[in-house]
This record gives structure tokens, C-alpha cells and sequence, in this order.
């Protein structure tokens, strides 16, 4: 079927997959696990060489399976769609022209109940109550929704920042306010504050233009330096109050860009550590400036060991000296190299900030930057720490795991409009990079980009995800425009592994266009995707040997009442059998306890769930006793305490 | 997508009376083929809402971008430190191809694509009207110096042109979001944008590794 010059080209592509972690160690590990063997990806990958097309492109799936492709209303057909918000059964899809309101109780026909054109780009959504807000950030986006755009400079018909509709009758989108900002609102993120319950915020992150004072009175696009009123680095805090949302206003401009003078590389590779600690053991001085390691050459360090030693009127230097330098080295190199002006000041702004409440902490994606942010006092949020990454080009979004221990951040290398993961791409540019948060630092510990190559022709960019309800793991899916939609595991945060995807081939073989995944998020049981060009498409998880059916099972009991990717909320799992197996699953994937034994639990489960009351209450009673009996033999103890946890619960659940 | 200047073709006024600011639209009737007409329609009339400035503004970035192809290609020939080296590809990497997207976005529009030929640190853009007297570019002696330089020089006069360079760049976005009619094209609005803010990023990290190189005598690790 495919000419020899296509079929060299897998090859290659192939080869440069097997070449690179992870793909290598997870093949190795998902082989040595017990169960089908099919837990490693198909080879050759099915999503190379798809066919190209708007409605009939051609399809890969792995461990996963479409429910609905929904194509766009014809009011919506060639504008762009953006991002997702959720609302009991509702999805709402953000587009250039506005907003699109489905119907997904039923996942495999989801019906448009409501188009509503209001254009702005790029009408990044989120909900919350009875509230919907939309933002808007380009010069053609009009107060009165219209669609004729805005031709002048100067206009006090343009609208950029953010929109509030009520949303009490969903049908009926009502347009009840607007708050007007400097530079319009690329994303914004929702904040509930667990002890305010009058009023919702609002973080407004802003990256295009600020616009002229003669349009919106007090903008000013010089540097802080020269006016301290700039609308550059600082974000906006909108404070929404739910009863008057048409007073929304912004309460606070928080400058969280300002003195970024922490070491900003995370940078080093184990490669370059075990190297320096090498160089350290031999009793080499080493500094590091930036990410890089320097090496200091005798020539430099022996005069300053000499004057050490001389203050301390020896003739030559001890060891004592060699030690008395490398504390004092830093501040001398710091000196030296604080000579240079530094030409720049770091960030102006967010691309976006994803905010977790429960642990008040937001992660923010602010171009050269990633940013662990207090968010406890939700007027006044503030940096707690900065890392850099020079494979980064720019700071997109982040996604915390459900304990708030790991975090990921993604790269939008090439802005969602370059094709940028073709085989030629390496695999740490325009990749997810993903942190250990410990005592508010992140530790870098791995990359993860979409496993497979794409065409020239695909706009390919690390983009939306969520995290899956997984309990006990770390499990996302994420977009990458038409990279298509990736689902992976990264429960170990140094060796993230693709567990399942979906991709289509190009909308047009010959040339780069906007389509694929913008966003894709699980919301209650399904994973819902914003085809850019093609609509809406619905899909759910399938059981393989990486993820059985008890865990998905066990995902789909977290039932939310709406969700925001930008505002995550903590997941809690009811207790129930499907959680309990799960977790005797992955007791036995990790050889946590022999297989008799696993084998013997499933059976007293099973006793326990065909009778009920009390009988039921005292079999999972009974249950948890052995378990907990047995931990303390197990080869892997906290495993087994967290299935006799979980029996236990759904003991104490059991009426 | 919306209409926003009088280039509308037939198919965008029928969109544009179709989507009334807040209408409930009809039921969606239509068959897949239907919508994907309608989409190749869209697609191709969009295309047509530009303007001069617009044009103006891909066809300067085009050779503006290329000298930075230039500048980055002799990082590995004259002993840039590795970090430099791979800024230096990856500016390579994303400004080829904003190049061949600049070049796709004229020639879809009817206009002169012009044709980038680079030998050596000459520079030549065949096929428009308009000059190389762009914002932040290099003048020959200052091309001359950077290709003279070698090893740690060559890291600090990279760093420092392509900052000059970036922010020239940057400027030229300005200019075009400054103009009294505002950009009109999404993919130009698009574009700019991105390289607005792809460029400040980079000029941030240049400036970072501009401070790590003082006038140590320092062997770099790697």
C-alpha cells in the first residue's frame, strides 16, 4: 500500500522513538508485569501515516475508544475551538465566535442545545455556579457581541478582558457584565475560597498588547521603572460577587514577576551531577551560573586560596582554607558575575495559572517561567518559587497531581500554529516537563512528549489536559492539537509512560492548518476533547493490562458537580468494591503479595459483595483484619495497608 | 471566524446574517459533506481579509528571521559553549519555520513570496519591493564582527546582536498592533503575537546567560 519511502521513514521514526527514555524503560517494565502482553504500545505505531481529511481522516486508537465525533454547527464550521468548562450534564466549548453549549448525559450522541456568537478570541471558558466567564483578548471583539469586529485603534466598542454570563438557564446565556483590562485575558482561572462563599476571583492572564490610555483610562505599556501604574508584569484579580456579578471588578493588580533573581535553570541532567560530583570528589571547584556547571581552573583558584590562607598568616593553604573557599565562592562569584547588567527583567505576564485550593497552591505557566504561587489569601496571591528550563520555549499550563506532591508543566513550542513533533524535534522541545514539590521547591525529574512523530502538516504542541480519577496513581490526558490526545501515567514522576491514545491524521496533506485537540479533560466517566476544527469528540478509557477495569471503574465513581481545568479540585473517592479492587490490582502488578493470596482477597470480596447488611459489614470487618495481619509480612506493606484501608471504609460505609 | 472587512465574500455576509450577535441557531441539520464545504468556503474567504500592513509586516518578518538563520548557523562552527549552540538551533528550528509559514501565508493570498538565499553570512531575499532596513537587524560590520569572533567572544557578541536582533522584532509587532487600522487577519494577529512573546521569553533567557558570562577565566563543563 505505502510506497518504500514512506515505510523508511517509519523506520526512522521508530528508531528515533526506541532511542529515547521513556519509551525504552516502559516497554522493558510493561513486558516483566504480570498479566496479557499487550501492555507495551503497538508496533509499528498506528498513528504514523494516517490518512488526511476534515470529516474522514483516518484514526488510531490504543486503549481507548471514540464514543461520538460530533461535528460543529454550521454557525461555528471553519472558526476555531478553544477550551472546555462543565456543568452537570453541559459541556461548554469556547470558539473564536463565541460559545457552544452540549448536551453530554448521553456520551455517544451529545446534542448542541445552544450556539451563542459572540466573537473574541481565544474565549478561554470557565464555569462556576450560575456563572460562565469568557475571555477575550483580540482587537475584534465588540461589547455588543457583534460580529463586524473593530477597525479602529481606539474604540469604546471593543471589549478585551473578561465576560460574565449568567448561566441560571442554561439555554439562555444572559450577558450580565464585563470587566475591561489592559491587555485583554488570553486564560483566566476561577478561584473558590473555601472561606468566602459571596463571592468567586478571577486571575486574568493577559499576553497580548496593553492597549492605549485613550482607550481604557490608566493602561501603560512602559516599564514599571518609568510608571508605576504598567499593566506589564502583574496579573489581575477580579473579584466576582455571585449575587451582583455586574459588579465584578478587579481588586488588586498582584505584581508576582518582580525580583526574580532565584536560580532559574533547573537545568542539570544526572549526566552533568554525577560529573560534578565527580569533579567535587577530586577536589575540583566547581560553581554553577545559570544551569551550567563551571569548572574552576587552578589559575583562578589558587590566588584566592593563597590570600585565604595568607589573612590567616600561613604560608600556604590547608584544607581548612580549601573548605573556608567553597563557602565563600558563591558570594564571590556572584559578585563578579553581578557586574554584567542584566538587559532584561524576566517575565511580563501568565500564559496561564492552574489554582488548587485544597493545598493553596496555584502552578503558574508564565512564559520563561514556571511558578509555585500562595494562593491562600486569594486578593493577594505571591511567588514562592521559579524554575526555568532552557529546553522551555514557552511556559504553558500546568496540571498538579491529586496529592499536590508532582507537578507538570507543558511547553507550547511553536505556539499551537508549528508543526513541532515531527521525528526530526527533540524530544525535550515543546515537551511536558514534570516536578517534585517538596517544602514548596520543585525538583525537576522528567519530560514527557507525545511518543509518536507527526507529519510537517500537523500543528503538534503539548497543550490541555487533566488528571484521571485514577485512584493511587498519577493519570492524565492531555491534548496535543493534531498530535491527536495522549493518556499517561506519571505516578512515577521520572518515568512518565503512555498508557493509551487517539489520533487522526492531517485535515490537509499539503500544508499546516489549524485542528486537533485543544483541550482534553475527564469529566465524570468520559473524556471529553475540543476538536479545534471538527467539533466535539467523546471518548472512554478501555481496560488493558497498564489499567484494569476496576480502576476506571473506580475513576467513574468521582462524580463532580462542574469542572474548570484552570481550578482543580481535590478528588475523593466514595467507598466502594470497585475501589477496593482496583487497588488489589495494583497490589498485584507491583508483586506486592503472592498471587495466592491476591487471588484469595478478590474471592473474599466477592463473598463479601453477594450478601448484604451486616453479613456484608462483618465479611469486609474480617477482611481487613487479615489484611492488615498480613501487611506486616508482605513484600510491599504499604500496598496492603492501603487495600485494608479501603476495605475498612467501605465496611464502615456498609449499612 | 467573523467578517470584518469589506473583502467578505458571499460566504462570509451569509455567516454574518447567520450569526447574529446571541441568536439561537437552528437545529443542526446539516450533512457532513454540507459542513465540510461550508468549511473549505470559510477557510478560503478568510483568507482574503488582510491588509497592506499586513503584508507588509509577513514579508519584512521573513527576512528579518532569516538573518537570525544566518547568525545561528555559525554557532558551531566558531566554538560556541553548548548552551549557545542549542539556543542557536532551536532559534534555527522555530524561525525556519515561521519562514515557510510566512511564506505559505503570501502565497496563499496571490502575493510575492520572497525566496531566502543564504551563503556564507550574506544574506540575500529575492522577490519584494521591500528593504532589509528593518528594526534590530545586523549591519555588516556588526555581521562581521560576530562571524570574526570566536569561542567565549562569540558567545557574548551571539548573545548580545540576537537580543539586539529579538527586540527589533519585537518592535516590529508593535508597530503593527500600533497602526490606526487594527490588525484584521487572525492569522496575523496570531503570528505577531507569538513572536511577540516567543522573542521577549528568549530575550529574558539570553540576557540570563549573557550575566552568567563574566570575565572569569572559566573552562565551561560542557
Amino acid at each position: 500500500m505505502r510506497p518504500p519511502a514512506t515505510v523508511l521513514w517509519i523506520a526512522t521514526g521508530l528508531m528515533v522513538l526506541s532511542a529515547c527514555a521513556p519509551s525504552a524503560t516502559t516497554s522493558e517494565a510493561a513486558l516483566s508485569s504480570p498479566g496479557p502482553a499487550l501492555a507495551a504500545p503497538p508496533i509499528p505505531d498506528p498513528r504514523i501515516g494516517l490518512r488526511a481529511g476534515l470529516f474522514d481522516a483516518g484514526e488510531a486508537t490504543w486503549n481507548l475508544q471514540v464514543l461520538s465525533s460530533t461535528p460543529p454547527p454550521s454557525e461555528f464550521i471553519g472558526s476555531i475551538n478553544t477550551d472546555l468548562a462543565f456543568t452537570g450534564n453541559y459541556a461548554i466549548q469556547g470558539s473564536f465566535s463565541g460559545f457552544q453549549v452540549w448536551d453530554i448525559s448521553d456520551p455517544s450522541q451529545p446534542s448542541l442545545d445552544r450556539g451563542f456568537v459572540c466573537p473574541a478570541a481565544q474565549s478561554d471558558v470557565s464555569v462556576y455556579r450560575h456563572l460562565l466567564f469568557v475571555s477575550g483578548e483580540d482587537f475584534g471583539g465588540r461589547l455588543d457581541c457583534g460580529t463586524q469586529g473593530v477597525r479602529e485603534r481606539i474604540s469604546p466598542e471593543r471589549f478585551r478582558g473578561i465576560r460574565i454570563f449568567d448561566i441560571s438557564d442554561i439555554l439562555n446565556p444572559k450577558y450580565v457584565g464585563n470587566v475591561q483590562t489592559c491587555r485583554g485575558s488570553h486564560t483566566h482561572s476561577v478561584l473558590v475560597d473555601p472561606r468566602d462563599a459571596d463571592n468567586v476571583y478571577v486571575y486574568v492572564s493577559g499576553s497580548a498588547p496593553v492597549r492605549p490610555a485613550e482607550e481604557l483610562v490608566g493602561c501603560s505599556d512602559r516599564p514599571p521603572g518609568e510608571d508605576a501604574n504598567s499593566a506589564l508584569f502583574r496579573i489581575e484579580v477580579i473579584k466576582v460577587p455571585l449575587a451582583r456579578p455586574e459588579q465584578a471588578a478587579i481588586v488588586n493588580s498582584p505584581r508576582i514577576f518582580g525580583d526574580l533573581v532565584a536560580p532559574p535553570e533547573h537545568g542539570m541532567s544526572p549526566a552533568d551531577i554525577s560529573r560534578i560530583e565527580r569533579a567535587r570528589e577530586e577536589g575540583i571547584f566547581v560553581v554553577e551560573i545559570g544551569s551550567d556547571p563551571y569548572f574552576l581552573p587552578p589559575r583562578f583558584v589558587d590566588p584566592l586560596l593563597d590570600s585565604i590562607a595568607q589573612a590567616s598568616g600561613r604560608p600556604a593553604p590547608t584544607a581548612a582554607d580549601s573548605s573556608a573557599l567553597r563557602e565563600t565562592l558563591p558570594a564571590i562569584i556572584a559578585e563578579i558575575v553581578g557586574h554584567y547588567d542584566t538587559p532584561t527583567t524576566g517575565p511580563t505576564q501568565c500564559h496561564d495559572i492552574t489554582l488548587y485550593p485544597a493545598i493553596g497552591l496555584g502552578g503558574g505557566a508564565c512564559e520563561g517561567y514556571g511558578f509555585l504561587i500562595d494562593i491562600r489569601d486569594p486578593v493577594n496571591p505571591k511567588r514562592l518559587t521559579a524554575v526555568a528550563d532552557s529546553n522551555f520555549a514557552y511556559w504553558h499550563s500546568a496540571t498538579f497531581n491529586n496529592e499536590g506532591t508532582t507537578i507538570l508543566f507543558s511547553d507550547e513550542w511553536g505556539g499551537g500554529m508549528g508543526a513541532k513533533c515531527r521525528a526530526s524535534d527533540p524530544k525535550e522541545w515543546g515537551a511536558d516537563a514534570i516536578f517534585t514539590i517538596d517544602d514548596r521547591e520543585m525538583e525537576f525529574r522528567s519530560y514527557y512528549k507525545l511518543p509518536a512523530p507527526q507529519t510537517p502538516q500537523e500543528a503538534c504542541v503539548a497543550h490541555n489536559g487533566s488528571l484521571i480519577p485514577i485512584p493511587g496513581r498519577d493519570v492524565m490526558v492531555q491534548a496535543w492539537y493534531q498530535g491527536g490526545i495522549s493518556v499517561l501515567d506519571f505516578t512515577d514522576p521520572a518515568r512518565p509512560q503512555e498508557i493509551a491514545f487517539f489520533d487522526r491524521g492531517p485535515v490537509d496533506s499539503t500544508r499546516v492548518t489549524m485542528a486537533g485537540s485543544w483541550s482534553a479533560y475527564w469529566f465524570n466517566g468520559v473524556i471529553v476533547s475540543s476538536e479545534i476544527v471538527r467539533g466535539l469528540d467523546i471518548l472512554e478509557l478501555l481496560p488493558s493490562a497498564l489499567l484494569s477495569q476496576n480502576e476506571i471503574d473506580a475513576a467513574r465513581s468521582v462524580k463532580l458537580d462542574y469542572f474548570n481545568a484552570q481550578a482543580q479540585q481535590r478528588f475523593i473517592w466514595p467507598p466502594s468494591f470497585a475501589l477496593a479492587r482496583a487497588h488489589v490490582d495494583q497490589l498485584e502488578r507491583a508483586y506486592g503479595l503472592d498471587s495466592d493470596r491476591i487471588a484469595s482477597v478478590r474471592r473474599d470480596l466477592a463473598a463479601a459483595e453477594s450478601v448484604s447488611g451486616a453479613a456484608r459489614r462483618e465479611a469486609l470487618m474480617e477482611l481487613t483484619a487479615r489484611l492488615e495481619e498480613e501487611a506486616a509480612r508482605a513484600r510491599n506493606p504499604t500496598r496492603v495497608r492501603v487495600v485494608a484501608g479501603t476495605v475498612r471504609s467501605l465496611a464502615n460505609a456498609t449499612r | 471566524m467573523r467578517p470584518r472587512t469589506r473583502l467578505a465574500t458571499g460566504a462570509l455576509q451569509a455567516l454574518a446574517i447567520a450569526a447574529c450577535g446571541g441568536t439561537t441557531p437552528p437545529p443542526n441539520s446539516s450533512s457532513t459533506a454540507e459542513l465540510e464545504a461550508i468549511y473549505w468556503a470559510r477557510t478560503d474567504s478568510t483568507r482574503m481579509r488582510f491588509t497592506e500592513t499586513d503584508v507588509q509586516f509577513v514579508t519584512g518578518m521573513i527576512g528579518h528571521h532569516a538573518q537570525a538563520l544566518v547568525m545561528g548557523a555559525l554557532a558551531p562552527t566558531h566554538g560556541a559553549s553548548s548552551s549557545v549552540q542549542i539556543l542557536a538551533a532551536r532559534i534555527i528550528n522555530s524561525q525556519q519555520d515561521e519562514i515557510n509559514r510566512m511564506q505559505q501565508w503570501l502565497s496563499e493570498r496571490g502575493e510575492p513570496v520572497p525566496e531566502v538565499m543564504i551563503k556564507g553570512t550574506e544574506l540575500m531575499v529575492h522577490g519584494t519591493e521591500y528593504t532589509l532596513h528593518m528594526p534590530g537587524m545586523l549591519t555588516p560590520e556588526q555581521m562581521r564582527e560576530l562571524d570574526e569572533a570566536q569561542g567565549k567572544e562569540f558567545d557574548n557578541v551571539f548573545l548580545r546582536y540576537m537580543i539586539q536582533h529579538h527586540r527589533g522584532a519585537v518592535t516590529m509587532v508593535e508597530e503593527l498592533f500600533g497602526q490606526e487600522i487594527a490588525t484584521q487577519d487572525e492569522g496575523v494577529f496570531k503570528l505577531a503575537s507569538y513572536i511577540q512573546a516567543d522573542q521577549l521569553t528568549e530575550i529574558v533567557r539570553m540576557g540570563r546567560m549573557l550575566t552568567a558570562l563574566s570575565d572569569l577565566p572559566l573552562s565551561g563543563a560542557r
